[in-house]
């Protein structure tokens, strides 16, 4: 099992110019936050299970940069369908990555359904994702990276992560003008 | 426009769309809508996208948006429901928002299914902060669809253009049909 902050401190460091990041909410919110404060990145806070389209319509606008998502498990299984949606469109400029503790640790720390019998790389696969891993240790981490930065495909990543609670890490403004309109203005400027 | 001898409210739309330079249509199809989404798809400079679900399209027009690019969500009525919790994300982040929505459940409906979601359609959107622009009349379509449009994008707001039943025409089911 990994730790989220160094993972994804780890997948954005030297993170190249045409990179944007969007996380789901709320602990890979204050993940994203951890690893530095950037304009390059969007954080959800609230409408659960919509991270994931938001990054399709995302990567469908801006075709020449390279779309990270983070979410959690939590939050993706409340819009599993969008992984059908997605391999359907197959934008290739962007990478999904799951930080799947397989639980609700904000709310308690109660199960989800891929602490039993669901595989949410299977689930991708199914729906059509054929660029897919499970990692579960360091070592994978860099080759995770590699193939994030290197490989011009649609990916998706399940990352099994120790269900750990960690001090909140806020973005600088809660106020959703606020960090629209600063994301926007990176999202679309010229690279 | 077409005129009003021979209106084509679906094409009226389309014309909008292309004067907008809306790009992006993403849907779940409803029969109401599917001349629509059969001229979208002709085109090459517009993706359509098959939802799996309403609120999906919330998502995507957002990220569409914050990307630089401009888009439409096609449902119906009993979509609207599906897409509440998800569109706080225009709301609070003023990010423009438009939808043209078949309704079902009110003119003539023969399917009682329909009714809850239909008539509490205006009154779900208004609640969500999304501004609704009924139309009841062919002739008033295209000219609807373009002002809901303009207040959308202009001022960052969420639109929804309602196509009533009575202009739509209510279905009647036969059995063993």
């Amino acid at each position: 099992m990994l730790h989220r902050r160094p993972l994804v401190q780890a997948l954005l460091e030297d993170r190249p110019s045409n990179l944007l990041a969007v996380s789901g909410l709320g602990s890979s919110t204050w993940d994203l936050t951890a690893a530095g404060e950037h304009p390059g990145n969007f954080r959800f806070i609230g409408a659960m299970g919509q991270a994931g389209p938001f990054a399709l319509g995302l990567a469908m606008a801006q075709t020449s940069k390279r779309i990270v998502l983070f979410t959690g498990d939590g939050e993706m299984l409340m819009g599993l369908g969008v992984l059908a949606t997605i391999a359907n469109q197959a934008p290739s400029n962007l990478a999904i990555v799951v930080l799947d503790n397989e639980s609700y640790v904000e709310t308690g720390g109660q199960s989800t359904a891929t602490a039993g019998p669901t595989d949410r790389e299977l689930v991708a696969r199914g729906c059509g994702f054929t660029n897919t891993c499970t990692i579960k240790k360091d070592s994978e981490i860099l080759g995770l990276k590699k193939k994030i930065y290197s490989t011009g495909s649609l990916i998706f990543a399940n990352v099994k992560i120790e269900a750990e609670s960690l001090p909140l890490v806020f973005p600088h403004s809660f106020d959703g003008v606020t960090a629209m309109n600063r994301f926007r203005e990176m999202a679309t400027a010229e690279v | 426009m077409s005129t009003t001898e021979q209106i084509n409210w679906h094409q009226d739309i389309f014309e909008v769309f292309r004067a907008q330079d809306i790009s992006l249509v993403a849907h779940v199809p409803d029969a109401g809508h599917t001349p629509l989404i059969q001229k979208c798809e002709e085109q090459n400079d517009i993706d359509v996208v098959t939802l799996t679900t309403e609120e999906e399209g919330v998502g995507i027009l957002c990220g569409a948006w914050a990307g630089g690019r401009k888009g439409v969500l096609l449902m119906q009525s009993s979509g609207v429901g599906n897409c509440i919790n998800a569109l706080a994300l225009p709301s609070i982040c003023r990010i423009p928002f438009l939808t043209i929505v078949s309704m079902r459940g009110e003119w003539g409906e023969f399917i009682p299914w329909q009714v809850p979601m239909g008539q509490a359609t205006p009154k779900v959107l208004e609640a969500i902060d999304v501004r609704v622009f009924r139309v009841d009349n062919k002739t008033e379509v295209g000219m609807t669809v373009s002002a809901a449009s303009n207040f959308a994008f202009n001022t960052r707001q969420g639109c929804a253009v309602l196509l009533s039943q009575k202009m739509i025409g209510a279905k009647q089911f036969q059995e063993g049909e």
